[in-house]
């Protein structure tokens, strides 16, 4: 009863029948998209033929916003972009406006930034490594996952106040700094953190259904992914060493010890366990940085940049009239009059790179994004062409595409 | 029900006792798969480190004293989802066979419950009526008649008419792609299933589940005699007709059909209301006597190492009822556990583990009993 699709004379039919490919909506509704992509597949049994993503069904104009927002208000944007790693948008996004000011951060500010980095990293890739197993149906690691995230909310909760939608970075600093009970309990964390990846591991890494379905499946080389424009776990799944971290080290980056993870397959079970093995790295990265975390200040000291102390304000005459400078619409940051940077950080998903331009206010004159998932999902037709229905499904969550990112 | 009076010659208490099995037979299955439903939801949360159903128990009326607002563990959660499953709206879709849509449901339950009807639960007792000492004896099994095995394999084949017929009625992609899954599955390894149950009849030498569960038994060698279930001599045979109760019964592993990661609910995508509750009760009715046919082709049926198989005495017989469900438990247990474990495979995958690993196999076994018996005349 079903419509049936176009009839395809490339196909091969018995003399008698004909044999037509059916078209399917896969999305914007569906289970397995985590969130409003819609893919128009040419199906033959079930067999993809044919790969048509469409994107669009959650344009927000964030770009947009970009244009009228000062910086720091822009930074609540950022957060709603990736809700599955808002705190890499927040810093990634005020380090590109650092740059183009050229900014000297403080070095407590600079490793706090590394180690909530990288808590967001092990939130996002312990979510996404739960998705792609409950995509093939194993729901319990799904919900493992979520323990572990709700851990991590909680002390993203304890220094931003806010669980999802942090926006805790300032251009020059943060927010605040971070609680003195934060070190301890991340710590505790990250004690415990390897225990629950291990449980995770033994109920996948030798499961005979999960590798039969992960094994080849949304193949790519590394030579294709590069030319894609992929970046951050599908990219070095496929053999690329290309981390931003590594690359183009910002903050203390290039003074930490990791190793930046790379695995030849670039299949979906290489780009798990590329995610795996940098939730371990991310582990070492936030151990080494807590143990050199300086004291000191997290802002910097320069008034023209932050807002000064409130007790400051309420007692010196020069910090009251900083601050309102500063909050006041049409006053605020200086910038360069023709300030043009492009500058990226690694966000979990791969390479978040912002390119900004500037007319001298506080409000960009240009703000453009360039979101890993946008590039990662733009390989998927490729990926998944000539494959089964249900890899389809397989791949799409394991280049972890986040609505919200495509579509801005 | 009136296939079992038929059969029954004699007192008219035979009648009513017969009555009774059946009533209580039916009354207790359709107990056990509520009883099913808030057992996977507390099972599922505690495989996933969470508390499952917890507050829907008795209601916080001052008349029950310290018992008011008491979850009950959430027991009564199945009742409150069947509740919110009737006062949904009874959709049907838009260019839908209304017919067949309304009827599909019906056809994946009543055939399950046909199966049901052969399953030896227990042996029975002899009732004296008089003081001659004239007795007749009634059977705890529905009705018992001699090609039993067939008959229950052949009823649930039945039931993939149901999907199917969802899957194609209610005009929609997905659920076309569940129903076709659904045949494909089926016929699959339906083969391998009858050809491990066919080196079952030739080892037990009959087709009667009552008989091959009394062969299973051997009240001469005491405990010894748990080797002489069918698990214990055609393990493989075993571990072929577990394999295809959880494919037949669409669960994880095997859940095609449904698959809500690739086809949203696929056979049953545009169902609700009542519609989809049969179709959810259908499924773990399914898994209820798929494991009561494992647990008398596999496990000794309502038999137990040092109990006597056919006690004879009303009180002794009840033993029998108790062993089988604790067996039957057993086997949901583990269908249970494999769902919140396993993922699922891939269609391809699944056709070739049946058509190129588990029937070659299946058939080898058929072989290989048949040689045997043949070498030992038995």
């Amino acid at each position: 009863m079903a419509e049936i699709g176009v009839q395809r004379p490339d196909i091969e039919a018995g003399e008698d029948i004909t044999t037509r490919t059916l078209n399917i909506n896969f999305g914007p509704q569906h289970p397995a998209t985590h969130g409003t992509l819609r893919v128009k597949m040419e199906l033959l049994g079930e067999n993809v033929v044919n790969v048509d993503p469409e994107i669009g069904f959650l344009h927000t104009g964030f770009e947009k916003l970009g244009e009228y927002h000062t910086f720091n208000q822009f930074v609540c944007t950022t957060d709603r972009m990736n809700y599955m790693s808002p705190l890499c948008n927040n810093f990634g996004f005020v380090h590109a406006v650092e740059e183009l000011l050229d900014i000297e951060l403080t070095p407590r500010c600079q490793h706090v930034r590394v180690i909530l980095c990288e808590l967001t990293r092990i939130a996002d890739h312990v979510i996404c490594c739960g998705l792609q197993a409950m995509d093939l149906g194993a729901f319990t690691v799904l919900l493992w996952s979520f323990i572990e995230r709700e851990k991590l909310y909680d002390l993203f909760e304890m220094v931003t106040g806010a669980r999802l939608t942090t926006s805790y970075a300032r251009v020059g600093g943060m927010l605040q700094d971070v609680p003195p009970e934060f070190v301890p309990r991340c710590r505790k964390f990250i004690r415990e953190f390897p225990l629950a990846l291990k449980e995770i591991e033994k109920m996948l890494n030798r499961n005979r259904i999960f590798l039969d379905r992960t094994i080849g499946i949304a193949q790519v080389n590394g030579e294709d992914a590069a030319s894609y424009g992929l970046s951050g776990p599908c990219l070095r799944a496929a053999g690329v060493a290309y981390d931003v971290r590594r690359a183009r080290p910002y903050w203390v980056y290039d003074e930490l010890d990791f190793d930046v993870i790379t695995r030849d397959e670039g299949d979906v079970l290489a780009r798990f366990k590329v995610r795996m093995d940098e939730m371990r790295e991310s582990v070492k990265i936030i151990s080494q940085a807590l143990d050199r975390l300086p004291s000191g200040p997290v802002n910097i000291d320069d008034w023209k940049i932050v807002l000064p102390e409130k007790a400051a304000v309420y007692t010196q005459m020069e910090s009251l009239i900083t601050h309102f400078k500063l909050v006041m619409k049409g006053h605020g940051l200086k910038t360069p009059k023709r300030g043009k940077i492009y500058s990226c950080t690694e966000s979990p998903n791969g390479e978040l790179g912002w390119y900004i331009e500037t007319d001298g206010t506080a409000v960009g004159y240009r703000v453009r994004c360039r979101p890993p998932s946008y590039l990662n999902y733009s390989a998927m037709p490729q990926m998944v062409k000539g494959g089964y229905l249900a890899d389809v499904v397989a791949c799409l969550s394991s280049l972890n595409v986040i609505a919200g990112e495509l579509d801005r | 029900m009136f296939l079992a009076a038929f059969a029954i010659e004699g007192h008219p208490l035979n009648y009513l006792f017969n009555a009774i099995v059946v009533i209580v037979a039916f009354a207790v299955i359709m107990q056990v798969i509520p009883f099913m439903i808030w057992l996977e939801r507390k099972m599922a949360a505690w495989i996933q480190l969470r508390d499952g159903p917890t507050k829907v128990g008795l209601p916080k009326w001052k008349i029950l004293g310290p018992l008011s607002g008491w979850g009950m563990f959430g027991l009564l959660q199945p009742l409150a989802d069947m509740f919110k499953l009737i006062l949904k709206e009874d959709f049907v879709p838009r260019r839908a066979s209304k017919v067949l849509f309304t009827l599909a449901p019906a056809l994946v339950f009543v055939p399950i419950a046909f199966a049901f009807a052969v399953i030896p639960f227990g042996d029975g007792f002899n009732f004296v009526y008089d003081d001659a000492g004239n007795s007749f004896t009634v059977r705890y099994q529905i009705v018992d008649f001699g090609v039993g095995v067939l008959f229950a394999l052949a009823a649930l084949s039945l039931a993939v008419h149901g999907l199917s017929l969802g899957g194609w009625a209610s005009n929609n992609k997905f659920g076309m792609f569940g129903a076709v899954r659904a045949s494909a599955q089926l016929i699959s390894y339906e083969a391998a299933m009858f050809m491990v149950v066919l080196a079952m009849v030739m080892l037990y030498g009959t087709l009667d589940l009552r008989e091959m569960t009394l062969r299973q038994t051997d009240v001469g060698i005491g405990l010894l005699s748990i080797f002489k279930w069918g698990m214990f001599q055609q393990p493989v045979a075993f571990v072929i007709f577990c394999i295809c109760a959880f494919a037949e019964s669409n669960r994880l592993p095997f859940d095609f059909p449904e698959a809500e990661a690739e086809l949203i609910g696929g056979y049953h995508t545009e169902y609700g209301s009542m519609k989809f509750a049969m179709f959810f009760l259908g499924e773990y009715y399914g898994m209820v006597i798929q494991a009561c046919l494992v647990v008398t082709l596999f496990m000794g049926g309502w038999t137990l190492p040092g109990l006597d198989p056919t006690p004879g005495t009303f009180l002794a017989s009840l033993a029998g009822p108790l062993v089988f469900c604790a067996k039957v438990s057993i086997f949901l247990w583990i269908y249970i556990q494999v769902r919140w474990t396993l993922p699922r495979f891939r269609f391809d995958q699944l056709m070739n583990l049946g058509w190129k690993k588990l029937i070659p196999i299946a058939l080898a076994n058929v072989v290989i009993t048949a040689l045997i018996l043949n070498l030992t005349n038995r």
